[in-house]
């Protein structure tokens, strides 16, 4: 298996996909010349020309309608945001057109677009481009939302976001994409390339609680996990990977295993995604729980610019490792 | 850091106090910490004395305005605080409530003060209270489907949970419990099985095959008790995590010291009064070349990795009236040896008197310690971790020894390497042992 980064895993996914189905196109903020912002992009014009790269103007209302109009007549748009914060400003498209268009039309039209980008708290990039809008778009019938922790997620996931007949809001980690991770060498073509949307993964097993946690704090997690084991706690680390449709199923049943449950998010504690999660588990969990489900979340602020505060802000392994002694009446 | 000692106030009750302001000398774990308030008032009231010792976030001082009553206030730092808000007490409240009611002032890092309040008045009911009046029996779920698969009736159980829940571990204490009172356990009062100190066992069965020693106990008053000061306890844990954690093994050698008594006395010639340099200061040149040409010793463990370091810091330990400290010489194998000499000398007096900065003695990547002044031939160190390597010095002694076939007076010097072998290697710390030795016996080398 070859270990490659988290930003390659995706540039892979669209080069292949465009390969395959010349219906496949890219637009958005710097995607072409320049390589797009992050360089997930990087030699995708050279290789599909301007025709299927395309280096949209400041207006993500304008490029996301465009998107959404040219899904409707049969391409598969790829529309990249250069932050999920800049999708705010397209986010009447995403919700009232992209969601409800196939339902509106009667089932005339479907809409097959991946809206991607980075979300998520970077470093010091301020309060309006440090949000975690996942909770925006997971609330919304009709949208499926994505949001891989690792590059062998990345890969298969953006492929089966690509080649789905609806829109899904795919959302990397702003900071993840240099992580890097083993992803499978499979031949495109082979069934094994795709990642089905819709299903968890477990990150690492243990026997003592739960953690759930998706993109930047899966590693949070992991990390967490190291610090408890050296006490004696096995934590086991589910990702779920794709926030809408859940995999309840597969959360659950780690829970009913443990007993016990924290589910970390990078988001605003109010109703962030997390909550659903706990719902989720306490009405299919509720015979098996030890302790009420714990949540570690961001701080309920605005993001600050000064580093520590920043850093303070988000959770950090201290709180999980904290969360998870609450959890297990250690303190 | 759970707590501290609070050495000396260096302010008074009624001094004015605005932040930024030093008001107190705090000795943790590692250092003295300054103190300062980070409010505006006049310090109404001292909470504790010099000396005591402080948990984090307990409130040690109340500032307010002068003349202000702190009855109230002072109530509820003692009592852990059941009193009502302090705003409430405000004796004054002028034109801003808030500010005019006096504050119980914590240590910097500390929690608001009412959080210790809070959690011990969540302790007390959880402390094997009976269930609330309501009569409902307060259980989780999982502790409820285990009672019911173990036969456990809850109603017997204590819950260590939060407000007396029953959780899963005192089910399962319970299903122990009950296992072992049953009828076999009962007729032999402490079967070995129970028995959590089988050391405390062997002696006993030691003492009855010996046909009981006399047994001269001690009575209360035979001894005394000296409190351990935070450093104590701090090196009390450090040296026995090192020790039972790091596998040590130990290199001997002794070697000639008489070239660098020579060479040290035309030094201090050199120097006249301008300073004076010490065996030490030159056996931490030696040590600091060394590792800069064996880097392999300049490492530690890591667990996954060997940790080369690029930097030399050596650690010298300082005996202090109260314990020892270990303060660093950065990057001592570039600095020369006047220069070594006067730092060490420098953060040596300060150890003493307790003024060295936490960035002071934290970082070093081997460290040094020399008894060698109090006339001791040689001696072992524990490693400090993460440190793969420590070097004890023996005193340089007049001994005889073999020149030419010849008994002659020579000047030896007994090194003791300690090394964490899971770095170093007997091979490696010989060869270590050999440049170090190289070098001390051709010392104008130190000066390259």
């Amino acid at each position: 298996m070859a270990v490659i980064s988290y930003r390659e895993a995706l540039n892979q996914a669209m080069r292949e996909e465009m390969e395959r189905d010349e219906n496949v196109f890219i637009m958005g903020e710097e995607v072409g010349h320049y390589n797009g912002a992050y360089k997930v992009t990087q030699g995708l014009l050279q290789r599909f020309s301007e025709r299927r790269v395309i280096d949209a103007p400041i207006a993500e209302m304008g490029f996301a309608g465009i998107g959404i109009g040219a899904a409707m007549v049969g391409l598969r748009p790829i529309i990249e945001f250069m932050t999920f914060n800049f999708s705010l400003v397209a986010i009447d498209q995403i919700v009232n057109n992209a969601a409800k268009i196939y339902q509106m039309s009667g089932g005339q039209y479907h809409i097959p677009i991946v809206f991607r980008g980075p979300g998520g708290p970077a470093v010091q990039v301020g309060s309006q481009h440090s949000q975690s809008l996942e909770s925006y778009y997971a609330h919304v019938p009709g949208l499926k939302v994505v949001m891989p922790s690792t590059a062998a997620d990345a890969k298969g996931l953006l492929k089966s976001a690509i080649r789905d007949d609806n829109p899904v809001v795919f959302i990397e980690g702003e900071t993840l994409y240099n992580t890097t991770w083993e992803v499978p060498d499979v031949a495109p073509g082979s069934p094994s390339e795709l990642i089905p949307i819709g299903k968890a993964d477990v990150k690492r097993t243990g026997k003592d609680i739960t953690l759930i946690a998706w993109s930047k704090m899966v590693w949070t997690c992991l990390d967490a996990s190291k610090v408890l084991a050296e006490q004696g706690i096995e934590c086991e680390v589910v990702d779920p990977r794709t926030l809408r449709p859940l995999d309840v199923e597969t959360l659950a049943t780690s829970v009913k295993k443990t007993g016990r449950c924290v589910i970390v998010e990078v988001g605003w504690p109010v109703a962030g995604f997390g909550a659903e999660v706990a719902y989720q588990m306490q009405k299919h969990c509720m015979d098996v729980l030890d302790a009420p489900i714990e949540r570690v979340t961001s701080d309920d602020v605005p993001m600050p610019y000064a580093k520590n505060l920043e850093l303070e802000v988000q959770p950090q392994v201290a709180d999980v490792v904290a969360a998870v002694k609450r959890a297990l009446y250690m303190e | 850091m759970e707590e501290g000692v609070l050495v000396r106030w260096t302010k008074k009750e009624g001094d004015k106090v605005s932040p930024g302001d030093l008001v107190a000398e705090v000795e943790t774990d590692k250092a003295n910490m300054d103190f300062n308030i980070e409010d505006e008032g006049v310090l109404l009231k001292l909470l504790v004395k010099e000396g005591d010792t402080v948990k984090l976030g307990a409130p040690v001082a109340i500032i307010g305005n002068a003349g202000e009553d702190t009855t109230a206030l002072e109530a509820q730092a003692k009592g852990g605080g059941a009193a009502p808000a302090p705003k409430a007490d405000a004796p004054k409240a002028e034109s801003k409530p808030a500010d005019a009611a006096p504050k119980v002032a914590a240590k910097q890092e500390a929690p608001p003060a009412d959080k210790p309040a809070a959690k011990a008045a969540a302790a007390k009911p959880t402390a094997g209270d009976a269930p609330p009046s309501s009569g409902k029996l307060l259980a989780s779920p999982l502790a409820k489907s285990l009672a019911i698969e173990l036969g456990i009736d809850l109603r017997t159980i204590k819950g260590s949970g939060p407000g007396g829940r029953i959780v899963e571990r005192d089910v399962k204490a319970a299903a122990d419990g009950k296992t072992e009172t049953g009828d076999e356990a009962a007729r032999t009062p402490s079967p070995p099985a129970r028995s959590r100190q089988p050391e405390a066992e062997a002696e006993a069965e030691t003492g009855t095959a010996l046909a009981v020693r006399p047994v001269d106990a001690l009575e209360a008053g035979d001894w005394v008790d000296l409190p351990a000061s935070n450093m104590r306890r701090r090196i009390a844990a450090r040296l026995t995590e090192a020790k039972r954690d790091v596998p040590h093994f130990y290199l001997q050698r002794s070697l000639d010291a008489a070239p660098m008594m020579a060479f040290r006395a035309r030094l201090n010639d050199l120097l006249g009064d301008r300073g004076k340099v010490s065996v030490n200061d030159l056996v931490i040149k030696a040590v600091a070349l060394a590792l800069r040409r064996m880097p392999e010793c300049n490492a530690a463990w890591e667990g996954e990795a060997i940790r080369q370091f690029h930097r030399v810091h050596i650690g010298v330990a300082v005996a202090i009236p109260d314990g020892l400290v270990t303060p660093v010489v950065r990057d001592a194998d570039q600095k020369g040896i006047g220069a070594i000499a006067a730092e060490v000398r420098d953060l040596a007096e300060r150890a003493k008197s307790k003024k060295l900065k936490s960035h002071e003695i934290t970082g070093s990547t081997f460290t040094v310690s020399n008894l060698g002044m109090f006339n001791i031939e040689r001696f072992t160190a524990i490693i400090n971790p993460p440190e793969a390597g420590i070097l004890a010095i023996g005193g340089v002694m007049d001994v005889p020894v073999v020149k030419d076939g010849q008994v002659v007076a020579g000047k030896r010097m007994t090194v003791s390497m300690s090394c964490d072998h899971r770095v170093i290697d007997g091979a490696l710390g010989a060869k270590w042992l050999q440049v170090f030795a190289d070098l001390v016996e051709k010392p104008e080398s130190l000066a390259l």
